[in-house]
């Protein structure tokens, strides 16, 4: 079988899987699956396919490396992307269902809110990953210098597992999983940086653009 | 046709009013708050031979609210209650099999009379009462819930306490049988159980302070606090203890469950203060479930004029 097939059936596969979770979350708000406060659980839900996706996203590197499947990176920046994506949908439910455009309230809440602030950090540092997620983008900066500020992630995803922490009333569970996580996954590249080459950049530069966001 | 007629009567005739009054009007004759599960599986009978009470609008009592009323089904779908899980769907998901009857509490400390007792002779003789009240949650959701009870005033005279008595204490039934939330799991406990809370005897005594054993004229589902429980609706509503089975009066500051949890977040009094903000959140404005946009959260959850004198004095940033 052609190479080229399997990629054009797998990433829209890929990028429709990547929408499931916002269509799921439209299903139970339209059917009324969700609580009686509905509009939290929205937010709620949002966030947590942000901090999922990003962790997706962080785990292309290790599992290529210890599945051997290089062409994994192909997903890589489709799955950044959705991260982004809903961790965009997340500040509109923030600042529209939450504060209703309120910049008082909103400006308060940034200036004052540990758990506020880390998630803004969270998504502020991923906005340049996502403009700058373009083939054209890695050429203008060469390789070396897109993947240093693509390393933002870590921070990112630090932030927002930061930001959940802080968010939860007092169950800190799911959030200490998350941390635990993403320590695996850093921690993963740190032990491989010594004896593993790292091709990744060659391989985004000659990725086709099928399924970009 | 069928449709055009029903839409001519009132929703609000059309079920729950004529039910509410007619179960009401049985509740208080029958009295015995806790005979109500049993009374329930009987009422759809009383309910077309009973002309009392139908069409009558309920005469609104001087602490409620008119306040539109959040529906019966959010009210016991979505809620805090640990003991059956941490999220607001769990307590009616892992509540269905509690058993609230027969129910007994021990009443401990500087009391006439410290001893164990049925709840229904603790009780004994209450007149079953109707507030609607607004609840406002630490977590900055509220509802307006037309509980029915009995004034703590009343349970704390007849227990009558020691002069020197000043606080009183309430303890949720310990059952981790019945109740999975409190099971202790591999990263400990959320909480430390049994849930503890606790209000300054003055304000016990204060007429507000009620004691709910049932809502919406049915007898108080498991899911939110079977058989009964606190509703303080001028304090957050995690000080609403729910299946008491343990009362202690004491001279000395109890130590709540989530003073203990997280003392730099939630102190004694927990009033309910737009002023004064959770350390990491706001309280200065609310959700009221069913509503779209947020509301202004008021001072004392509204009920500043009746419960403020209460703490003339106290420095309510600190005695938050």
């Amino acid at each position: 079988m052609p190479k080229l097939n399997r990629w054009w059936i797998l990433k829209p596969a890929v990028f429709v899987a990547s929408l499931v979770p916002l269509a799921w979350l439209l299903w139970d708000t339209y059917a009324g699956n969700l609580s009686p406060n509905w509009l939290e659980d929205f937010r709620d839900r949002t966030g947590i396919w942000t901090l999922r996706f990003l962790m997706f996203t962080l785990s292309v590197t290790p599992l290529r490396r210890i599945t051997g499947w290089a062409s994994l990176i192909r997903f890589r920046r489709m799955l950044g992307l959705f991260a982004f994506f809903y961790a965009f949908v997340h500040l509109v439910t923030y600042v529209w269902l939450d504060q209703f455009f309120d910049l008082n309230a909103i400006y308060d809440d940034v200036t004052k809110r540990p758990f506020i602030i880390a998630g803004v950090t969270s998504l502020v540092l991923i906005i340049p990953l996502a403009i700058t997620s373009t083939k054209k983008w890695i050429g203008r900066l060469g390789g070396k210098r897109w993947q240093l500020l693509h390393r933002l992630i870590y921070f990112s995803a630090a932030s927002g597992v930061l930001h959940y922490f802080w968010r939860v009333k007092l169950d800190v569970r799911a959030p200490v999983a998350y941390g635990v996580l993403l320590a695996i996954l850093l921690g993963i590249r740190l032990l491989g940086r010594a004896h593993v080459s790292r091709p990744q950049v060659a391989r985004v530069g000659a990725e086709k653009s099928v399924g970009r966001l | 046709m069928l449709i055009q007629r029903a839409s001519d009567i009132p929703s609000s005739e059309i079920t729950s009013e004529k039910l509410y009054h007619n179960r009401r009007e049985f509740i208080k004759t029958a009295s015995a708050a806790l005979g109500i599960a049993a009374a329930a599986s009987i009422m759809p009978g009383c309910m077309s031979s009973s002309a009392s009470g139908v069409g009558q609008k309920k005469p609104k009592g001087p602490y409620d609210t008119d306040e539109k009323q959040t529906p019966y089904e959010d009210i016991t779908t979505y809620n805090n209650y640990y003991e059956f899980g941490i999220d607001k769907g769990d307590p009616a998901k892992n509540s269905k099999n509690f058993k609230s009857k027969p129910w007994t509490v021990s009443v401990e400390g500087m009391v006439k009379k410290p001893a164990t007792y049925a709840l229904e002779d603790l009780i004994k003789g209450f007149t079953i009462e109707d507030r609607v009240y607004r609840m406002r949650c630490v977590e900055a959701w509220s509802m307006v819930i037309p509980w029915m009870g009995f004034p703590l005033a009343e349970l704390v005279k007849r227990l009558e306490p020691a002069p020197s008595a000043k606080y009183i204490e309430f303890k949720t039934l310990q059952d981790p049988s019945q109740m999975p939330g409190q099971k202790p799991t591999f990263f400990g406990s959320v909480l430390h159980w049994p849930y503890t809370e606790s209000l300054r005897l003055d304000e016990a005594m204060h007429p507000l302070a009620f004691i709910a054993t049932g809502l919406y004229g049915k007898p108080l589902p498991n899911q939110d606090g079977a058989p009964w429980r606190l509703v303080t609706p001028w304090k957050y509503g995690f000080k609403g203890v729910k299946a008491i089975a343990k009362i202690r009066l004491t001279d000395k500051q109890p130590l709540t469950a989530w003073m203990e949890a997280a003392p730099q977040e939630y102190g004694f009094y927990a009033n309910v203060n737009p002023q004064v903000d959770h350390p990491r959140w706001s309280q200065a404005s609310e959700r009221r479930i069913g509503e779209f946009y947020k509301r202004r959260t008021l001072m004392f959850n509204g009920y500043a004029e009746q419960v403020a004198q209460l703490y003339s004095g106290l420095d309510l940033r600190k005695n938050f």
